[in-house]
């Protein structure tokens, strides 16, 4: 593969990362799924040398890659403390969740509950396993067959912020939709 | 001893009680007594000279002392300087010596290594100004046994003076913590009540949490939690065999043996719902004894082992409850604002350790089984999990700061004895031993 081909794939990937952005930021709007065996992106992405983005812009994600599902879809929610209720907020991250899942039908997921520090060990298990069952639940309502998701509590053994006050308890207090398998 | 008469009247608090009636009516009375009680405003001062026998007896001493003084009970004195060496162990002390040093009580000692290569070490506790005996004892050991014949020796004397049970001849099981809060890796690991010879029984490739000791014999239970799930492990500290209590449909935590070790009981979580499951270790047979749709965890045996404290949020927040062995007869024993978590019940029976969070802070409280007295220790940013000393007297328990380090710290029931534990490295979860045999 000569240099020359190696860019304009490249460029012809970030234009296909910057649609799908662009189509996050409305409301994800329900889709029929696609075929299983269908691999490649529906857009053909032969010779466009143009358009150079403006300002260096993260890579664009291959579709049904981990990298497309955690940067386009989003793979945590968030929850209040000591509740697993999801909130509306939440609720649109999962149906898009699920509308991707649906969409990749090899992937497999684990969620994974977690809590804020502001609790006891034991508890934050129990009640990250409540919030992982929690969104398990969800994508299975939104059609996601339960064979194909795992869950787990890591209470609150993985935080991802070391911060301390509100804010970080916040973020902290979450479940994550991990891809463990199936992705491209 | 009565417990109520020391809480409610703090102005009676005194630094020795000299009490004659109260305990161990076969022993001979001492003059000095420190009541633990009332948690020692002002500690006992101790002589606590180098025994005699070269290196070893004052280093037996030096053990002796820092497990005394760790109690907060007793304040050691450098005695270094006084003119009475007593060489001999069979000799009388010269009394108006350690008179002078302020000492209440001398410790003195011998040490000697037989040509079998047998330890024997010789102590006398003395009371200086009654000039009476109060103990003299003899121990035979290995030679590399030597800092166990030292903490049999702590428990002699702080038995002879305060009445209660020592509990320095025994060891601590916890979580070794390294790497950042993002990153943490936890080791199981176990070390001597004061710190030395820590050992590590995991290699950190996954997380464990909540050891806990049998109180019959050399065994541990903990969780595991890797990617895959969590797994509940029985541990022979002998002969280091290791084996699950076997598959569960989710997770497994929280695990705690029966006082008689003949079973654990722990939480076992389906779609959401965690439950508490007896599993008796001989049949195999596990037993789910709670069934709400909260949250039931943390579950601890009552010494007599006919009811279970346990944790659950089934009135809207967690507090804590008691119920039998098999699940009958569930009631609600915290009534104070907060959340209460981790109870576990006192080798003794009389009372509850628990975790309390309240107005943004963590407290390590007891209570009686009753729910009656409740007492809060400690406060701090994140305080949990407390593990009750073989006494009844003393519990360790995890304080982590709000940057992520977290310690072990020990305190007495009155709350009065506050002080980071012996071992100083990163850890939490501890789980103290029975007496060591």
């Amino acid at each position: 593969m000569s240099f020359d081909t190696q860019r304009v794939a490249r460029l012809a990937m970030i234009g296909l990362a910057a649609a799908s952005l662009a189509a996050c930021a409305s409301r994800p709007k329900p889709q029929g799924p696609v075929a299983p065996t269908q691999p490649a992106p529906t857009q053909p992405a032969p010779s466009y040398p143009q358009p150079a983005p403006v300002s260096p812009q993260p890579m664009g994600a291959v579709p049904g890659s981990v990298q497309d599902f955690v940067i386009n879809i989003g793979e945590r929610i968030y929850f209040a403390t000591d509740s697993y209720d999801v909130t509306p907020d939440a609720q649109a991250v999962l149906q898009a969740q699920a509308q991707w899942l649906n969409r990749y039908p090899a992937v497999r997921v684990r969620i994974e509950g977690n809590a804020d520090e502001r609790g006891t060990r034991e508890y934050n298990l129990a009640l990250g396993a409540r919030r992982a069952n929690a969104v398990r639940e969800f994508l299975i309502g939104a059609g996601v067959s339960a064979s194909r998701i795992e869950s787990l509590s890591y209470g609150k053994e993985r935080p991802i912020d070391p911060g301390t006050g509100e804010d970080a308890w916040a973020k902290n207090r979450n479940a994550r939709t991990a891809i463990t398998d199936g992705a491209r | 001893m009565n417990l109520k008469s020391v809480f409610t009247s703090l102005a009676a608090a005194a630094a020795l009680a000299v009490s004659f009636a109260a305990f161990a009516p076969t022993v001979a009375r001492a003059q000095i007594e420190v009541d633990i009680d009332k948690g020692a405003v002002k500690p006992l001062p101790v002589a606590i000279p180098a025994f005699s026998g070269g290196g070893r007896g004052a280093e037996i001493s030096q053990v002796i002392s820092g497990n005394l003084e760790r109690s907060g009970l007793f304040q050691p004195l450098n005695v270094a300087n006084v003119a009475d060496k007593l060489a001999d162990v069979n000799v009388q002390p010269r009394f108006p010596d350690w008179q002078a040093t302020g000492a209440q009580a001398l410790i003195n000692g011998q040490v000697t290594v037989g040509a079998d290569g047998v330890l024997r070490v010789d102590f006398r506790l003395w009371d200086t100004f009654s000039q009476q005996q109060l103990l003299g004892l003899q121990f035979t050991s290995t030679a590399e046994n030597w800092r166990r014949v030292a903490h049999k020796i702590s428990d002699a004397v702080y038995e002879r003076l305060t009445g209660e049970k020592g509990y320095f001849d025994t060891r601590v099981v916890f979580v070794a913590e390294s790497g950042s809060k993002l990153a943490r890796v936890k080791k199981l690991a176990i070390m001597d009540q004061d710190g030395a010879n820590p050992q590590y029984l995991t290699d950190g490739s996954y997380i464990v949490m909540t050891p806990r000791f049998s109180s019959t014999s050399q065994e541990i239970t903990y969780m595991a939690l890797r990617p895959t799930g969590s797994s509940i492990y029985l541990t022979n500290l002998e002969t280091a065999r290791t084996e699950t209590i076997g598959k569960f449909p989710g997770m497994v935590f929280a695990p705690r043996f029966s006082p008689d070790g003949s079973k654990v009981a722990f939480s076992v979580e389906k779609g959401g719902n965690s439950d508490i499951y007896v599993l008796d270790l001989r049949s195999r047979q596990s037993t789910r004894i709670t069934t709400d749709p909260a949250i039931d965890t943390s579950p601890s045996f009552s010494p007599d082992g006919s009811k279970i404290v346990f944790n659950s949020d089934r009135g809207g927040q967690a507090q804590i409850y008691v119920m039998n062995v098999d699940g009958s007869g569930v009631r609600r024993i915290s009534y104070g604002g907060g959340r209460y978590t981790t109870p576990v019940w006192s080798p003794r029976g009389d009372y509850i350790a628990f975790t309390k969070q309240t107005g943004g802070e963590f407290h390590i409280g007891v209570m009686k089984p009753d729910g009656g007295d409740e007492r809060l220790l400690t406060t701090s940013y994140l305080d949990e999990g407390p593990t009750w000393a073989p006494n009844g007297r003393v519990l360790m328990f995890s304080r982590e700061s709000s940057s992520g380090n977290s310690r072990l710290w020990t305190v007495d029931i009155t709350g009065r004895i506050l002080r980071p534990a012996a071992y100083t490295g990163a850890a939490s979860d501890p789980a103290w031993s029975p007496l060591l045999d």
